[in-house]
C-alpha cells in the first residue's frame, strides 16, 4: 500500500492489483481490533474496583459481620478493636464540612451565576476557584496546621477538621451550584421581574427552588469525596488513638467543636500501618464500610441527577 | 407582600453584597494558603538548624540527602522530588495508553448505553478513598508483583515505587479519561464525517483526524493527571516507605515530598521546632510544582482550536 509511485504506468498496474473488498476487510477488521482493545481496557478498570471491593471484603470479612466492631474504641488487641470513635468522628466533622460547604459555597456559586456576569471581580473570583480545585489535599492540612491550629489556635479538633474539609469540598459545590443554575432558562427570569419581583425575589421564589436538585447532587458528590479524605485530616495531627466520644452537641457545643477526634479514614490509615496483619484485618473492615458509603452516597447523587434531569425540561 | 419599595431595594443591595463576599471567601482562601506557605518556608531557610539564610537555601538545593529531623541534619531536598517524580512517572505509564484508549472508545465507539453504564462506575472509581487505595497497593499489588518478579531474580522490596505507582495510574485514569473524552467530544461532527466521506475507517477517523483535532485538551488533561499524580498522598504514605534516596529503581523503598509530610506531621509538632517548618518547605516546592502543572495545563486548555 504505502510503496512509492514513480510513474502512472505503475499506478495503473497497482490500481488493477488492487483489490478494494479485501482492503475494506482489513480495515474493518483493524477497527474491530481497536473496539475490542478499547472494551478490553474499559473492563479492566472496572475489573480493577470490583478487585479492590472483594479483596476489602474477603480481608475483613470476620470485623465487619462482627456487632462489636462498631461499637468498641480502638485497642491494642486487633480482636478487640473497634471504630465506634472513628465512625462518630466522621459523622461529625463530615457535618461541620458540609455546613461551611453549603455556607461558603452555595452563596458563591450564585454570585458567579447571577449576579458577577462577565464583571472583573467574577472573573477573578472563578480563575482562583479553578485554581483551588487543582491544590492537592494536603496543601489543605497545611493551610489548616499554619492558620487554624497554630495561628487561629483552634487545635487539632473537631471544629478545624469541618473546616478544611469544607474547604476543600467548596470548588465542586460552587462549580455544581453555577451548573444547576445555568440550567434555568433566561425566561424563567425575565417572567418573574416582569411581574414585578426584585431580584431577591425571584432567587428565593423561582431560581434556587428550581436549581435545588443540582445543588443537593453536587454537595453529595463533594461530600463522597471528602469522607474518605485522609491527608489533610492527618496533616493538622489528628490523633489515632480516641478511646471516648465527643460530646453531644446539645449538651456542650463549644466543647464538641474543641474536641480531639479521630474519622474512618485514618483509623484505617493506623492499622494498615502497623506491622501485625491481625490489624490489616481490622483496617480492611474500616476500608470496606468507607467504600459502600461512596458508593451510597453516589447513587444517591446518580438517582438525584436522573430526577431533576426529568422532572424539569425546559 | 408587604414590603415597601425601599425595603426590597435594600435587601436587594444587602444580599448581593453577602453574596459577593462569600464568593470572595475564596479568593482569601488562596491568599491564606500562599502566606502560610511562604512565611513558614521564611521561618524554615532563617531557622538556625538549616544553618541561616543564604547557607540554608543552597544547602536545600545541594546536598543529596534529606534528613531534617535526624540529628545529623541534611536538608537538599532532591531525593523527595526524585520520589515524587519516580511515582508520578510510573502512574502515567499506566494512565496515558490506558486513558486514551478509554477515552477513544468512549467517545467514538462505545454505544450510548454501553457508556451511560460504564460511566457511573468509572465516576466511583474516582470516590473511593486513597487509603484504601494504599491498602491495595501495600497488601496486594506488592504480594503479587513480589510472586511474579521473585522467581525471575528480582527481588521487590514489601515497600516500593511501583506498586503505588500502578495504584495511582489506575487512581488518576477515570479523571484522566473523562477529560480526554470532553476534548475528543468537543471536536465537531462535521469533520468526523469529512473524514468519512474521504473512505476513511473510523479507527483512522479516530487516530488521525479526531484526536490531532483535540491534541491540546488531550495534552492538559494528561498534565492534570500528572499533577495528581504529584500531589497523591495516602497511596504513597502506605505503600511506598519512608526512605527518601535518589535513585530510579521502582523496586526500593523511596519517599515523596507529600509521603514526607505525613510522616513528620504523625508526631509531635511544636510550632518553632525544625521538624514543623521542614514540612512547609516541602509543602512550598509541592504547591510550587503543582501550580507550574496546572497553569501550562490551563494555558494549553485556553490555546484549544475554536471550531
Amino acid at each position: 500500500m504505502e510503496a512509492k509511485i514513480e510513474t502512472k504506468e505503475e499506478f495503473r498496474v497497482k490500481l488493477k492489483e488492487f483489490d478494494t473488498q479485501s482492503y475494506a476487510k482489513s480495515v474493518r477488521k483493524r477497527d474491530k481490533i481497536f473496539e475490542v482493545l478499547g472494551l478490553i481496557s474499559t473492563f479492566l478498570v472496572l475489573l480493577f474496583l470490583f478487585t479492590i471491593c472483594v479483596d476489602l471484603l474477603i480481608d475483613g470479612w470476620v470485623r465487619i459481620k462482627d456487632y462489636s466492631f462498631y461499637t468498641s474504641y480502638p485497642s491494642r488487641f486487633p480482636e478487640e478493636a473497634g471504630a465506634l470513635s472513628s465512625w462518630v468522628g466522621t459523622i461529625y466533622v463530615m457535618t461541620g464540612a458540609i455546613f461551611w460547604a453549603v455556607v461558603l459555597g452555595i452563596p458563591a456559586g450564585i454570585y458567579l451565576e447571577e449576579y458577577g456576569g462577565k464583571g472583573k471581580v467574577a472573573k477573578i473570583i472563578e480563575a482562583n476557584i479553578a485554581n483551588l480545585a487543582a491544590v492537592p489535599s494536603i496543601v489543605y492540612g497545611l493551610l489548616a496546621l499554619g492558620v487554624f491550629v497554630y495561628r487561629f489556635k483552634f487545635g487539632e479538633s473537631v471544629l478545624t477538621a469541618g473546616l478544611t474539609l469544607g474547604l476543600l469540598m467548596l470548588p465542586v459545590v460552587v462549580v455544581s451550584t453555577r451548573e444547576a443554575i445555568r440550567r434555568i432558562p433566561r425566561s424563567i427570569r425575565e417572567a418573574a421581574y416582569a411581574l414585578g419581583a426584585t431580584r431577591w425575589e425571584t432567587l428565593f421564589h423561582h431560581i434556587l427552588p428550581y436549581s435545588m436538585g443540582g445543588i443537593f447532587t453536587g454537595l453529595i458528590i463533594a461530600a463522597s469525596r471528602a469522607i474518605g479524605e485522609t491527608a489533610p485530616l492527618v496533616t493538622i495531627g489528628a490523633l489515632t488513638f480516641i478511646a471516648f466520644l465527643p460530646p453531644a452537641p446539645w449538651e456542650d457545643f463549644v466543647g464538641m467543636l474543641k474536641s480531639p477526634f479521630t474519622v474512618l479514614p485514618i483509623q484505617m490509615y493506623n492499622w494498615v500501618s502497623r506491622p501485625q496483619e491481625a490489624f490489616h484485618v481490622n483496617a480492611a473492615a474500616s476500608g470496606f464500610i468507607l467504600l459502600v458509603i461512596a458508593l451510597l452516597m453516589n447513587s444517591v447523587a446518580f438517582y438525584l441527577r436522573y430526577k431533576v434531569r426529568r422532572k424539569y425540561q425546559w | 407582600m408587604t414590603l415597601s419599595l425601599g425595603a426590597k431595594k435594600a435587601i436587594d443591595i444587602a444580599l448581593f453584597l453577602f453574596l459577593m463576599f462569600m464568593g470572595a471567601v475564596s479568593v482569601f482562601v488562596t491568599f491564606a494558603i500562599v502566606w502560610v506557605l511562604l512565611v513558614d518556608t521564611i521561618r524554615f531557610f532563617t531557622h538556625p538548624d538549616g544553618g541561616g539564610f543564604p547557607t540554608s537555601l543552597i544547602r536545600f538545593l545541594t546536598e543529596k540527602e534529606w534528613t531534617p529531623t535526624f540529628y545529623n541534619k541534611q536538608i537538599g531536598i532532591w531525593p523527595l522530588v526524585n520520589g515524587t517524580f519516580l511515582i508520578a512517572f510510573i502512574s502515567m505509564i499506566v494512565a496515558v495508553p490506558l486513558g486514551l484508549l478509554v477515552a477513544v472508545y468512549l467517545s467514538e465507539y462505545a454505544s450510548w448505553k454501553v457508556r451511560e453504564t460504564v460511566k457511573p462506575w468509572l465516576d466511583f472509581l474516582e470516590a473511593v478513598p486513597t487509603v484504601v487505595y494504599g491498602y491495595f497497593a501495600l497488601l496486594f499489588i506488592t504480594p503479587i508483583l513480589q510472586k511474579f518478579l521473585e522467581p525471575l531474580g528480582i527481588t521487590v522490596e514489601g515497600m516500593n515505587a511501583l506498586s503505588p505507582g500502578i495504584v495511582i495510574g489506575v487512581m488518576i485514569l477515570p479523571y484522566t479519561a473523562s477529560m480526554i473524552e470532553d476534548a475528543l467530544k468537543g471536536v465537531p461532527q462535521y469533520l468526523r464525517e469529512a473524514s468519512y466521506a474521504l473512505g476513511a475507517s473510523k479507527l483512522r477517523t479516530a487516530l488521525l483526524v479526531v484526536l490531532p483535532a483535540a491534541k491540546s485538551g488531550v495534552l492538559s488533561a494528561y498534565l492534570l493527571g500528572f499533577s495528581r499524580a504529584i500531589g497523591e498522598t495516602m497511596v504513597v504514605a502506605v505503600a511506598a516507605g519512608m526512605y527518601p534516596q535518589l535513585t530510579a529503581n521502582p523496586l526500593e523503598p523511596i519517599q515523596t515530598i507529600t509521603g514526607y509530610i505525613v510522616q513528620v506531621a504523625l508526631g509531635d509538632l511544636p510550632f518553632d521546632s525544625f521538624d514543623y517548618l521542614s514540612i512547609f518547605a516541602a509543602g512550598f516546592v509541592l504547591f510550587l510544582l503543582t501550580l507550574i502543572l496546572n497553569s501550562v495545563a490551563v494555558y494549553l486548555k485556553s490555546k484549544a482550536v475554536g471550531y
